[in-house]
């Protein structure tokens, strides 16, 4: 029973770490930038939820689709502004510029509204039904599907609208996709846009399950998620999830067994060993790379 | 390489603390002797801690304004002279240079944490001026690395340990639970040292630790390792730690269902660890602090109206221990009848059931307080006075 507990605890912050890894494996699927300023727009995201409840009274629903509008935007601006100028030049100075955004943004809160944590207030009822001997809240059960049904849609939008095609197209190839008549600076906009309201949507909720957030919440989880790409296959839709949902349910083990002081280490540990035995991910084909 | 260069930094402010105070020590006698004593305020009034130093300010110019408006100590009106350490442990060390050398104060009431109160040690040392930290509560602030006493500093709070040991007994004489869970932060020394304590005055007590986990401070996630201590079903949980982390700890204890009475000591002391844990889930935990303001005692009560009177809100226990650190100086100079550090230190090293609002006051051969502590209780979301414990 304590076991069943436990999984329902490594999913729960799982699913929050595929939903912040699904906007970096997007981004670096189309232009190979490993966005460090992602777990700062997850921030910002919490932030705007936690305002709009807060200030304008909106329920969780509303404030997480402000949140997730606010963010697209904000991802697209951040792009425009930091990256697109750099759409040619070497991979380091893109790097460099996203490390520099990143603390840029994380300051940049903390000069606005100063660095003390924030109490999310409880927007559900704290209920919970036990099930087959395990504590399940009602917040954990929304949360889990407000995070399955954003990765559904999201593959929905990458399969079947025609943005999912361009993206797919200026993934695989983009001077071929240029040729064929696509907008890439459009596609990367929406690939941005797509990202960063993910990542909005896991500011909300990480929010209301977690209950504090402060300027610098987005470090952590932005280096987890970069992990869980990582080992589902940097730049795979599905990879990222799976990467997500493992990566938390190995962490929940590890201090379930026991070793709760090692649980980051777990991590780092997973990065190292999948980058020595299987550098491509879980779901990576091994491909030479294009010279 | 780091220690080096705060060595020799440390090194030479207290060699310049040492010529500084050579050269003066000529008019020593004509400033010493005016018609004021000179009492130094080296407190965190912004920065990391800004919170714990203003309160302390607040409650120490209240029991100036009291006692000069009552004719002062020995006929004569205390100068206060505040000095802003900006929360950092350089600028506590010159902030006691300039008391001591510039201002030439007859004591220095400060800092409000331990590490800012260490940084002035040998300056109060050298000088043979008394230092009296408010709330800085690590044994280093007034027993030495190598476990000698240092001469000139004392604190009013009581230590890390004695809390633990408090707890101990509060968890086994009055809530009388037999199995019982520690989750202590193991990154800071202040859990640790209370988790220890626990342990041992708890099994003395025929007691039993049935887990003993650990998290590191600026974690969000508990759950896996509340869901294992559940499993090992103890009857009360000590968690030693700072409110960021335990507000969370409490409220995600309550969602698995765990119902039993938590424990913390004063890192819980914020109104922030309400908004954090929710005040349905606090209830049936438990604190220790320096003080209530609903402590039914006397001088308590009537602390807490003069303050709330003064600044419109009630006192915590930075604003009491600041207060009460103010009194013990004057108790101090009032029996040694001389402005001279030696006689007041030593009058202080005297100091017998000294009635403080936040209890009776006696110090040890460690300069650690004998004092009692004052145990609350988080009732919908409000402090309760519960009980109060003495050592």
């Amino acid at each position: 029973m304590e076991w069943i507990q436990q999984l329902i605890n490594g999913i729960s912050l799982g699913s929050i770490y595929a939903l912040i890894a699904l906007g970096y494996t997007m981004v670096y699927g189309i232009i190979k930038l490993i966005n460090f300023a992602h777990g700062d727009v997850f921030m910002v995201g919490s932030f705007i939820g936690f305002y709009s409840i807060t200030v304008f009274g909106l329920g969780f629903f509303p404030a997480l689709i402000l949140s997730m509008a606010a963010c697209a935007l904000f991802g697209v601006i951040i792009e425009r502004i930091a990256y697109k100028r750099l759409r040619n030049a070497t991979r380091i100075a893109a790097l460099i510029t996203a490390i520099g955004v990143s603390l840029f943004i994380e300051y940049g809160v903390i000069y606005i509204r100063g660095a003390q944590p924030e109490a999310y207030p409880d927007v559900f009822s704290n209920r919970s039904f036990e099930f087959l001997g395990a504590h399940i809240s009602i917040q954990s059960i929304l949360i889990l599907s407000v995070s399955v049904v954003l990765m559904i849609l999201l593959q929905f939008i990458v399969h079947k609208t025609k943005t999912g095609k361009a993206m797919r197209a200026v993934s695989h190839d983009t001077e071929a996709a240029k040729l064929m008549g696509i907008n890439v600076d459009n596609t990367i906009s929406a690939t941005f846009a797509i990202g960063s309201a993910l990542a909005g949507a896991a500011g909300v909720i990480f929010g209301v399950y977690y209950t504090k957030i402060d300027p610098l919440m987005g470090v952590i989880p932005g280096v987890k998620a970069f992990v869980a790409a990582v080992l589902g296959g940097i730049g795979i839709i599905p990879g990222a999830m799976v990467g997500g949902l493992v990566l938390g349910v190995v962490e929940t083990f590890v201090s379930a067994l026991g070793f709760s002081l090692w649980r980051d280490a777990a991590a780092f540990v997973i990065l190292i060993l999948i980058l020595i035995f299987r550098p491509s991910g879980i779901f990576g084909k091994n491909t030479r790379e294009k010279v | 390489m780091k220690t080096k260069k705060f060595a020799s930094l440390f090194l030479a402010t207290s060699l310049l603390a040492g010529i500084l105070a050579g050269c003066s020590s000529g008019d020593e006698g004509s400033s010493k002797g005016g018609d004021t004593i000179k009492i130094g305020a080296n407190l965190e009034l912004s920065g990391a801690v800004a919170s714990y130093g203003s309160s302390e300010a607040e409650a120490i110019d209240l029991a100036v304004e009291e006692i000069n408006a009552a004719g002062g100590i020995n006929g004569k009106k205390i100068e206060l002279i505040k000095v802003d350490n900006k929360s950092d442990a350089a600028e506590a060390t010159s902030a006691a240079i300039k008391l001591t050398s510039q201002d030439k104060v007859t004591a220095i009431i400060g800092a409000a944490t331990s590490g800012n109160s260490v940084a002035q040690v040998q300056i109060a040392t050298d000088n043979k001026t008394p230092m009296i930290s408010p709330s800085g509560t690590s044994t280093t602030v007034t027993v030495g690395e190598d476990g000698k006493v240092n001469p000139f500093t004392f604190r009013t709070a009581f230590i890390d340990p004695f809390q633990g040991t408090v707890a101990a007994n509060f968890a086994a004489n009055t809530l009388k639970v037999k199995n019982v869970a520690v989750f202590a932060d193991n990154a800071s020394d202040y859990a640790k040292g209370l988790a220890s304590s626990f342990i041992k005055d708890f099994e003395a007590a025929g007691g039993k630790i049935v887990a003993k986990e650990s998290y590191v401070a600026k974690d969000t996630d508990f759950r896996s390792t509340l869901t294992r201590i559940k499993a090992a079903n103890p009857d009360f949980i000590f968690i030693p730690g700072y409110y960021e982390e335990v507000g969370l700890i409490v409220k995600q204890a309550r969602e698995l269902g765990i119902t039993v009475p938590l424990m913390g000591a004063d890192g819980w002391d914020s109104p922030t660890i309400v908004d954090l844990a929710g005040a349905a889930a606090l209830n049936n935990t438990y604190i220790i602090t320096a003080y209530s303001s609903e402590d039914p005692d006397g001088l308590a009560k009537s602390f807490a109206e003069k303050f709330k009177a003064k600044y419109g809100k009630d006192p915590n226990s930075f604003s009491a221990l600041g207060y009460d650190t103010v009194y013990l100086l004057k108790d101090a100079i009032e029996r040694a009848d001389s402005l001279d550090g030696t006689k007041i230190r030593d009058a202080i090293e005297a100091t017998d059931n000294l009635e403080l609002v936040t209890g009776l006051y006696s110090v040890d051969e460690n300069h650690h307080p004998i004092k009692s502590a004052t145990i609350i209780e988080f009732v919908d979301g409000n402090q309760v006075f519960k009980t109060k414990v003495n050592p």
